[in-house]
């Protein structure tokens, strides 16, 4: 017989009926001082990250890093094959031809910043993830439809079974349930 | 998610208007006085060389026709694709753009005064021993060049005069705000294909003309990017300054800084893709009539003006405004705005003056290119800034400063960006 598995929380999940509810909701959540949490909505709601109190996103930094890299890249790889591995005349003009290169550096910046964009966004949201606790919930589905929610997970140094539940209740919360990681 | 949404909107009266006394009202005065001042002092200082001083006002003029196209433009496209965000800081390029009558009239010394100082092809003599000119003479006549320089300069006048009148025509009455926002859209498609058209051909006329062997289809592209540039700088560099004076606080926000800005910056790189454009197309064909008009710009004395071009444009502008917070404040974006506009004046001198260097230095006996920057330079561009300023300022202080007609002016005070 197998051992019965130890089941650990995830965190208190509480549902709201409205986009606004929500947003007040959070700015609560964010005065209380909690840092590990999140809000999940079926639209993208205007200014929920200040409502959270999420700072800019690092994403912008290195998009630009890897814009900056792309370019140099492509203006170094252009020097090295057109003027030191396999110098050759084209049109008379010199082996460095700098204006020639232009369009590739500023095609390999761009493709670069793309990839820096778009990998950048991957991975600060840590994706692709094959499980996350909160589908555990039934109810948690709903926030792809038209219910609105906001988790606070137990790691957070503030989290307390009975006091979060009970700030969560006076955010106005429709529903509020125990999630299992 | 703003609260403000649940209170009714009312414009601040006294940010909206610019009472008389003000300094703002004053400036019609100083800047004809200034005007008057700077022409007579540019002529003076020109000891008789009428080159000298018609290349000067070439390029004074050419700097301050940009900003009051520019606003033309800038108008003709928010009613175009029926921007909301911009109703609030329209009513600026309005006012720059109905100064086009004014430079119209700054524009007929140089028709009437000017052209045969300026323009070489007017030389009936010369373009008949000049094999390429003799087959330009069809374009390249007086005769023509008078005809269409009077068409963009009605296209002009009445293009900002309509924009102009149906605009402030509207003001405090939203029922003829709807009207004319209807009309002002429907109006903008055929605008736009007239003003673009007018632009292209004027910078062909005036400045692409000066040598006339030389000759680029981007150069109409050329000229209206830095028009746009400069609108956009004129329209920040004005928001900061009413600002400052206690105008139309809490109507003009930092959203609309951040726009402003964000114009700046798209289009320094929309000048550096075309800019580059021209200048790569003419280096890899490398045909003698196209690339002398590069090659006595990077000879000499010019060489470091063509560098000063490449990273004032371009360098210095874009990696200044690529950070978010850059545009979205009042002090960073006056940097930028002031900038960008220096390098406009940089970016006219540079197509105008070394054409009168390469003749000057064809007739020395060494063939080296001068650069001279001397008051006459300083004194026309004063005496351009003037008229254009006294033109603006008035319109400034004749209506209110934001469309108050405007169905969406509420959606534009209350815009924000994501």
């Amino acid at each position: 017989m197998s051992k019965p598995i130890k089941k650990k929380t995830y965190g208190l999940l509480a549902e709201y009926d409205s986009a606004r509810a929500v947003y007040h909701a959070c700015e609560q959540v964010r005065d209380a001082g909690y840092k590990v949490w999140d809000s999940h909505t079926p639209f993208a709601v205007h200014n929920l990250d200040k409502a959270m109190g999420l700072g800019p996103s690092v994403l912008p930094w290195i998009v630009f890093a890897m814009g900056m890299t792309g370019a140099t890249l492509a203006m170094l790889l252009q020097y090295w094959t057109s003027a030191i591995d396999y110098p050759i005349i084209i049109a008379g003009k010199p082996y460095f031809s700098w204006q020639a290169f232009v369009p590739v550096t500023f095609e390999l910046g761009v493709l670069f910043s793309a990839f820096g964009a778009v990998f950048g966004m991957l991975g600060l949201n840590r994706l692709p993830m094959w499980y996350h606790s909160l589908f555990n919930s039934e109810r948690f589905l709903r926030h792809t439809d038209d219910k609105f929610f906001i988790a606070i997970e137990a790691r957070d140094p503030k989290y307390d079974p009975q006091k979060t539940r009970e700030l969560l209740e006076r955010t106005g919360a429709a529903h509020i349930e125990e999630v299992e990681d | 998610m703003s609260h403000a949404h649940d209170k009714p909107f009312v414009l601040p009266a006294d940010q909206i208007h610019i009472p008389a006394g003000s300094m703002w009202r004053k400036m019609p005065i100083i800047g004809l006085l200034l005007g008057a001042g700077g022409l007579g002092g540019a002529w003076a200082t020109s000891h008789g060389d009428s080159h000298a001083f018609w290349y000067a006002y070439l390029v004074a003029y050419m700097v301050f026709l940009a900003i009051a196209l520019g606003g033309l433009f800038f108008v003709i496209v928010q009613h175009l694709v029926r921007a909301g965000w911009s109703i609030a800081v329209r009513r600026i390029a309005e006012n720059a753009m109905i100064t086009l009558p004014v430079m119209v009239l700054l524009g007929l010394p140089i028709i009437f005064l000017g052209a045969h100082d300026l323009y070489h092809w007017m030389d009936v003599a010369a373009v008949e021993h000049d094999v390429m000119l003799n087959a330009k003479k069809s374009y390249l006549n007086e005769t023509s060049f008078l005809i269409r320089m009077g068409v963009y300069f009605l296209v002009w006048t009445g293009l900002s005069v309509f924009f102009y009148a149906k605009s402030t025509g509207s003001d405090g009455n939203p029922e003829a705000g709807i009207r004319a926002a209807h009309s002002m859209r429907f109006w903008a498609a055929p605008a736009v294909a007239l003003f673009a058209l007018s632009l292209t051909f004027a910078a062909f006329d005036l400045l692409m003309s000066l040598d006339p062997h030389w000759f680029s289809t981007m150069f109409g592209v050329y000229y209206f990017a830095g028009s746009a540039l400069s609108i956009f700088s004129f329209i920040s560099l004005t928001v900061v300054l009413l600002h400052k004076s206690g105008y139309l606080r809490g109507v003009v926000t930092t959203e609309h800084y951040h726009d402003l800005g964000k114009f700046l910056f798209g289009f320094t790189v929309f000048y550096t893709y075309i800019a580059f454009s021209q200048y790569f197309l003419i280096w890899y064909a490398n045909i003698p009539e196209e690339t002398m008009w590069f090659g006595y710009r990077i000879a000499d004395d010019f060489l470091p003006l063509t560098f000063l071009l490449a990273g004032g444009r371009f360098f210095i502008p874009f990696f200044f405004l690529l950070r978010r917070g850059v545009k979205r404040n009042a002090f960073t974006l006056t940097l930028a705005a002031v900038w960008i506009l220096f390098m406009q004046v940089v970016d006219m001198y540079w197509l105008v003056q070394p054409v009168l260097a390469h003749h000057h230095a064809l007739e020395s006996a060494d063939h080296v290119m001068h650069l001279h920057i001397g008051p006459v330079d300083f004194l026309a561009l004063l005496g351009v800034a003037g008229v254009f300023i006294a033109g603006f300022t008035w319109a400034l202080g004749r209506k209110a400063l934001v469309p108050t007609g405007d169905p969406r002016i509420e959606e534009s005070v209350r815009f924000e960006n994501f």
